[in-house]
């Protein structure tokens, strides 16, 4: 029997579930090979374990052809839940696999969304459910997006049920009596009212320490004290294989079965107990202990080689500054994409000069040059102002911006910024005329027309506002 | 009968007080400005190192806070290591910092997106910045733009800019005010003050022992053009028994050492069409253990350094505000 065919495969008709004989009628010269599913589970747990790597800490392998991810709470490190979705797919798309994704409250409801979704929603990729909406929207499913036995799903087709909504109606008892307690378990689980816990993944070549708890714990301070002694015993398991961590995640089991995760990263690798255990104190505000924790296990998931290195300790000079303590801190506070240095670009149009590089990247030396003044505040899209002005190349003698009317006492200008014609068409010809203005107040402002002032393909010749200077 | 007291008796006073303030800091390094006007108002000769000031900007620069940037990047351009600059969201234009000195290998941003994580971020960098166990490292310069600065915030601030040794710099930036009309007309409900001539209107509010309180605007005046309020202050002097700037958090007393005020005024004068080097009007608007005074300078040249005008140096008529005038 086929057991999956891909797009090429669809376009000659054949699909899923079809007998192989009717598949080498459909197809002359088909090749057919057994499928290895025991190679497909390995392969699927090393895409879980890739996926954990890079995602989040909970992941596990959903056989036979899925993964599910834990993303609480590591979403807005991503850009969001539906950035980090579409990014999902679109890497695995990279890589050659065809992906859907969905999110959703509950793994039974993600499940489902990911595999039947699709066909109702044009064929979308990615699907998110917004927080508390799995519910009713799972609903609306067919019952095969529930994760039961064949048969029971040809039995209920039998009887006359569609979609989950209608077996969500009927009362629980007569259909476990004929069905079993499966059934019930799984509506439950599909509607969120009973969870699933996920078990993550888990790889012999990662270094992991855990510690069980005779007693639960609970307390915030309990928490930190066993936090550090878990980071201590890690780093000197990194040590003696000579690396150091950049991404660690601690998962902690509760009593009641659910797992909760925190999970930090630094720039470079790291091997400092003090610092790691820092950064994880930080965050344990944000886990919920509930009835006690039991287990703890701290893995350090992206470890690479960090051999020991001189410092310099010498008198006379300046050591070094070592800032990487703080831009891990504040990266695993606000997100590793709000820190930044800006480097120039060889560009004359503004705001294109300037692009964001990592705070730790190697200095380049190389600024702006600065025949031309540049203002203190660039305003993010350039505001329209009204003018009088003389063509083809006076300052305007008055405007207005915001509400406001200014007279110019004094100006200087025009600098010309020619359009980048080898990165957009359209600017073939567009120029700007750029001008600093100073009212009679003394506030100075760099203000813009569009064009060159005597030729109308070069722009529309509307004045815009383009930044404040100090 | 009134008897002079003794310079020693004072002095051995001072001492005495400077040991119970606890922290034993003999002398307190600084950071002069090069100006000897100015050097001379601030206690100890300069702007103090671990220690936190506060620059906001005058009239419509409360709002954009271009001119105050540039003011603290010409500070912390003068400073050695790096500079982190903390903000809510990004609208600096990084070559104009450039331009003040302050090279782009050298500063890191952080963009928080909310307020609390701007001072969380500040707080962060101020602990790790200066002389920091003796070895230079860390940041020299910690730049933050708030709007909100509670006193127990900028006590915290403080503190951790004691401990480390760095400079830290509160840019007070205001929200804007409410949009107008697109005809450009007033709303109907904001009251219009009489002009002023060319200088800014003090309301006293919110002034008390020797602090002053950020006015509420910056009134100009030239051939009867009238500019509106950014608030409506009727509605807020009924509504709130404090300073009407207490609705904004401007004339709150903070923990700072110093308080700026930088408003924009007309370029150094050039014999040809152009503009010059530009001018500020700086104000000292509080300073701990020092009196209020307000400078009349010339913007951060490539090194960050300020400069008195040249035509005040040589003392033509214009008087400066506040300043004892010297003899020329």
């Amino acid at each position: 029997m086929v057991l999956a065919a891909d797009a090429a495969a669809q376009r000659a008709g054949l699909n899923a579930g079809m007998p192989v004989t009717k598949a080498q009628i459909l197809v002359p010269g088909l090749i057919v090979r057994n499928a290895d599913l025991q190679a497909d589970a390995a392969a699927l747990d090393r895409l879980a374990l890739w996926m954990l790597q890079r995602y989040a800490p909970i992941v596990a392998s959903d056989p036979p052809d899925g993964v599910v991810i834990d993303t609480t709470g590591v979403a807005h490190l991503h850009g969001g839940e539906e950035a980090m979705v579409t990014a999902m797919v679109e890497r695995l798309a990279a890589s050659c696999f065809t992906a859907r994704a969905a999110l959703a409250d509950s793994w039974d409801a993600a499940h489902a969304f990911a595999r039947y979704a699709a066909k109702s929603f044009a064929d979308k990729s990615v699907t998110v459910v917004p927080p508390g909406e799995s519910a009713k929207a799972v609903l609306s499913l067919p019952i095969a997006a529930l994760r039961l036995p064949r048969d029971m799903v040809a039995d209920l087709r039998v009887l006359g049920f569609e979609r989950i909504g209608e077996l969500a109606d009927k009362p629980r008892a007569p259909l476990t009596l004929r069905f079993g307690p499966e059934l019930g378990r799984c509506l439950d689980q599909a509607m969120g009212r009973a969870s699933q816990p996920i078990d993550p993944v888990r790889s012999g070549d990662l270094i992991e320490v855990r510690r069980n708890f005779a007693e639960p714990i609970a307390a915030a301070e309990t928490i930190a004290r066993y936090t550090g002694k878990l980071v201590i015993k890690l780093c000197e398991a990194l040590e003696a294989k000579g690396q150091g961590a950049k991404r660690l995640d601690l998962l902690f089991h509760l009593v009641d079965n659910r797992i909760e995760a925190i999970r930090i990263g630094t720039a470079l690798p790291v091997r400092d107990a003090k610092r790691l255990t820092r950064l994880f104190c930080d965050k344990i505000e944000t886990i919920d202990p509930g009835f006690g924790i039991e287990i703890m296990r701290l893995a350090a998931t992206l470890a690479e080689p960090l051999p020991p290195k001189q410092t310099n300790f010498s008198l006379a000079g300046e050591a070094e500054a070592d800032i990487s303590g703080l831009i891990d801190t504040l990266a695993n506070r606000v997100g590793h994409r709000q820190l930044y240095r800006f480097a120039p670009v060889a560009s004359d149009v503004p705001e294109r000069s300037i692009r964001r590089i990592a705070p730790m990247a190697a200095d380049a030396g190389a600024t702006w040059p600065d025949q031309w003044p540049r203002p203190a505040r660039l305003l993010p899209i350039p505001e329209p102002i009204e003018t009088v002005a003389l063509l083809p190349d006076q300052p305007p003698v008055v405007f207005i911006w915001r509400g406001i009317r200014r007279r110019v006492n004094r100006a200087d200008g025009p600098e010309r910024v020619f359009g980048e014609w080898w990165k957009h068409d359209a600017e073939l010809r567009a120029v700007r005329d750029y001008f600093q203005v100073e009212d009679d107040t003394g506030e100075r402002f760099w203000i813009y027309r569009a064009g060159n002032g005597e030729d109308g393909t070069t722009g529309s010749h509307r004045w815009f506002l383009h930044g404040i200077f100090g | 009968m009134y008897t002079p007291v003794p310079i020693a008796v004072v002095e051995a006073l001072r001492e005495r007080i400077r040991c119970l303030e606890g922290r034993a800091r003999h002398r307190r390094a600084v950071l002069p400005f090069g100006v000897k006007a100015i050097d001379e108002r601030l206690p100890e000769g300069g702007l103090a190192l671990g220690a936190l000031h506060e620059v906001a900007g005058g009239g419509n620069g409360a709002i954009d806070g271009a001119a105050a940037a540039l003011f603290a990047a010409g500070v912390a351009a003068r400073t050695r290591g790096r500079v982190l600059w903390c903000v809510t969201r990004q609208d600096l234009f990084a070559p104009a910092l450039a331009s003040a000195g302050l090279a782009p290998d050298r500063v890191i941003y952080v963009e928080a997106g909310d307020e609390k994580s701007v001072l969380a971020c500040f707080e962060e960098g101020l602990r790790h910045g200066g002389s920091h166990g003796g070895l230079h490292g860390g940041f020299g310069a910690v730049v933050a733009e708030v709007a909100r600065l509670s006193m127990t915030a900028s006590r915290r601030l403080q503190l951790a800019a004691e401990g480390s040794g760095a400079i830290g710099i509160a840019i007070r930036r205001f929200p804007a005010p409410s949009p107008r009309l697109p005809s450009g007309r007033l709303r109907p409900s904001e009251p219009v003050i009489g002009p002023a001539k060319g200088r800014t209107r003090w309301t006293g509010y919110g002034e008390g022992q020797g602090e002053g309180a950020f006015p509420q605007t910056q009134i100009r005046d030239s051939d009867s053009r009238r500019r509106p309020l950014t608030r409506n202050l009727r509605e807020e002097r009924a509504n709130s028994d404090l300073s009407p700037q207490a609705g904004r958090g401007e004339g709150q007393p903070t923990a700072a050492v110093t308080r700026w005020r930088v408003s924009a005024l007309p370029s150094h004068p050039l014999p040809v069409p152009g503009i010059g080097r530009p001018r500020w009007r700086l104000e000292l608007v509080r300073c701990r253990g020092g009196e209020s005074a307000c400078f009349e300078v010339e913007a951060c040249d490539a090194q960050g350094r300020l400069a008195l005008p040249s035509d005040l140096v040589h003392g033509s008529g214009q008087k400066a505000i506040g300043q004892r005038r010297t003899a020329r």
